[in-house]
């Protein structure tokens, strides 16, 4: 059950995608999410929707496993349209007793519901074609300018990269807690909302509990290999662009001026 | 009380690119009073098999059935059954949570809807059934030994009043002494008290001592359901999916070939003994 939820997760298989150095990957996704928001006609969006379309062909990631993420999201977005719809003011152009929706408000409605879906489906790709650790080796680097003001970019990465790591194995320990103690008729799902909290209690201590002890624990593996922070730290696998990346980028940069191009465009 | 599994299949992360069957076209059927080992290498599908017997895992086809009741029918009391099917899991962790062990043996008989004093009661009576001494009962139970810890798990189950209680790989990171101990004490549940039992291990030396049938799990299907001997008598093909028949077998078949007329078909230690000493005295 807390299986389905896709936002964030890695899913392995074989791309040109997958491949990318993951700093191409995260320039890529802020390219992306900045064109979206500077285009601002049909043709615009046109061609960021293809652009999109293409990328997730290149990465053989099944789009039916992209918007079962997007499931959980789909709330959030209707709240948003619906806000758009009836409370921008304008030329109404249909009305129904009190609510009114304009011209303006149905345009607003639809490039904000654009705009999420692009966004959403966007940073997911992200995630999905690229494991947790290149994520936050790609992010280290990228910010590693950050150190001349004394930012701890190594250690905040580090922290990031554990976090990930401890999702999916929290998630299938709370799996885990969850049925033995429905095996004691422990219930999760009905009663008010006073009594569920209650109820969660049972879950939450062994989760705690457990969480505390593998912290612990990894602090202590840690520990006895001599891990002392970023400094003077080599990597195995340092990260180095090729030519397929350097491809790549050339096709941001070019994205990047059609976008502006087309945002131009007055029609 | 029977549980009957009718080609019972089991898909994990069905319609997704990880999906993998754990359980393949599974037939068993389990009476009353029986006492069982579930044997299968590490993966082969012990713990999800036993998650049908109590409706936390709903098969992908096929039926469960107790007591002649389909357990996936909607009209059916899962609640009812989840007593009268204990199911006490590998690590103790997964469950302890309360303040002190009293309290937290109370935790499943309160959620039958018991009152307060036959909850204790019952509490009372499960603590005791596992021998766990009176002066930890107040005690925190993150404070306790392993095997402690193990007996406050079982006794949480056992306080509901299960008909049949299911343990899943209970003498798991114990020494031979607490391993000897929760044995014995399982033994005596199903003797004294008559609790159907399944016991699942993957270490035929655990469960050759005190079972009647032996179901052997291999890749999710079942390989073997049989008495302990007749199991035992498939020594190459036992070995042959990383388990091994207990050790007296081999010693027996081991001298049979040095050419002493033994018995092989012993399957404990004592009957062994016993065996060795009837060949060398005539
Ligand atoms: N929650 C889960 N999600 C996905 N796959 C799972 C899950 N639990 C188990 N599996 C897989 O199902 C198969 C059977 O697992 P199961 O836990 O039933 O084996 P087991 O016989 O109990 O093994 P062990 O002796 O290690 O406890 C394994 O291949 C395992 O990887
Ligand atoms: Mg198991």
């Amino acid at each position: 059950m807390l299986r389905d939820i896709t936002l964030g997760q890695y899913y392995r298989t074989e791309s040109v995608i997958h491949k990318l150095d993951p700093r191409v990957k995260i320039v890529g996704t802020f390219v992306f999410l900045v064109a979206i928001f500077i285009v601002n006609n049909v043709l615009g969006y046109v061609v960021a929707g293809l652009f999109l379309a293409m990328n997730i062909k290149l990465s053989n990631v099944p789009v039916k496993f992209i918007f079962r993420g997007m499931k959980s999201i789909f709330f959030l977005l209707m709240i948003s349209v619906v806000f758009n719809l009836f409370l921008t003011p304008g030329e109404p152009i249909f009305t129904v007793w009190k609510i009114k929706i304009t011209d303006e408000g149905l345009k607003i409605a639809i490039k904000m519901a654009i705009r999420l879906v692009f966004l959403i489906t966007g940073s997911s790709l992200m995630t999905l074609t690229t494991t947790p650790n290149n994520l936050t080796d790609g992010l280290e680097s990228l910010l590693n300018p950050l150190k001349l003001v004394h930012v701890p970019v190594h250690e905040i990465s580090m922290m990031m990269s554990i976090a990930l790591r401890f999702i999916p194995i929290l998630l299938e320990e709370t799996d885990k807690i969850m049925k033995a103690q429905m095996a004691r008729c422990a219930d999760f799902e009905s009663g008010s909302l006073i009594n569920r909290a209650k109820n969660m209690v049972p879950l939450l201590v062994p989760l705690f509990i457990s969480a505390f002890r593998r912290a612990m624990d990894l602090a202590m593996a840690m520990e006895a290999r001599c891990y002392r922070g970023g400094e003077g730290r080599t990597k195995m696998k340092p990260l180095v662009y090729c030519s397929r990346d350097r491809v790549a980028y050339a096709v941001l940069v070019l994205f990047l001026i059609i976008c502006i191009v087309v945002g131009r465009l007055k029609f | 009380m029977s549980i009957i599994l009718d080609h019972v299949n089991y898909i994990y992360d069905e319609d997704t690119a990880m999906a993998h069957a754990a359980l393949t076209d599974v037939n068993i059927k389990i009476e009353d009073g029986e006492f069982i080992g579930l044997i299968g290498h590490t993966g082969s599908g012990k713990s999800t098999l036993i998650q049908h017997m109590n409706g936390l895992v709903k098969p992908s086809s096929g039926t469960v059935y107790f007591n002649g009741k389909d357990i996936s029918d909607p009209e059916f009391d899962r609640k009812a059954l989840r007593a009268k099917v204990g199911l006490v899991f590998q690590y103790p962790e997964h469950q302890l949570f309360e303040t002190d062990c009293f309290k937290d043996v109370c935790f499943g008989p309160k959620n039958l809807g018991l009152s307060q004093k036959e909850t204790e009661l019952r509490a009372y009576e499960a603590l005791k059934q596992v021998g766990f001494d009176d002066e930890y009962f107040y005690q925190s139970p993150f404070d306790l030994s392993g095997g402690q810890k193990r007996r406050v798990a079982i006794a949480g189950v056992l306080a509901m009043k299960p008909e049949i209680l299911i343990l899943d790989e209970p003498t798991a990171g114990l020494d031979p002494k607490g391993r000897e101990e929760i044995l014995n004490l399982i033994k005596k549940l199903h003797d004294e008290v008559g609790i159907t039992i399944i016991l699942v291990s993957h270490s035929m030396d655990d469960v050759a001592d005190y079972v009647d049938r032996i179901i052997v799990m291999n890749k999710g299907k079942v390989a073997f359901d049989d008495v302990p001997k007749e199991v035992f008598r498939h020594r190459q093909e036992l070995e042959s999916i990383g388990l091994a028949a207990p050790q007296v077998t081999y010693v027996m078949q081991e001298l049979k070939a040095s050419g002493f007329d033994v018995d092989i078909d012993v399957t404990t230690l004592d009957e062994a003994k016993n065996e060795i000493l009837r060949v060398f005295s005539k």
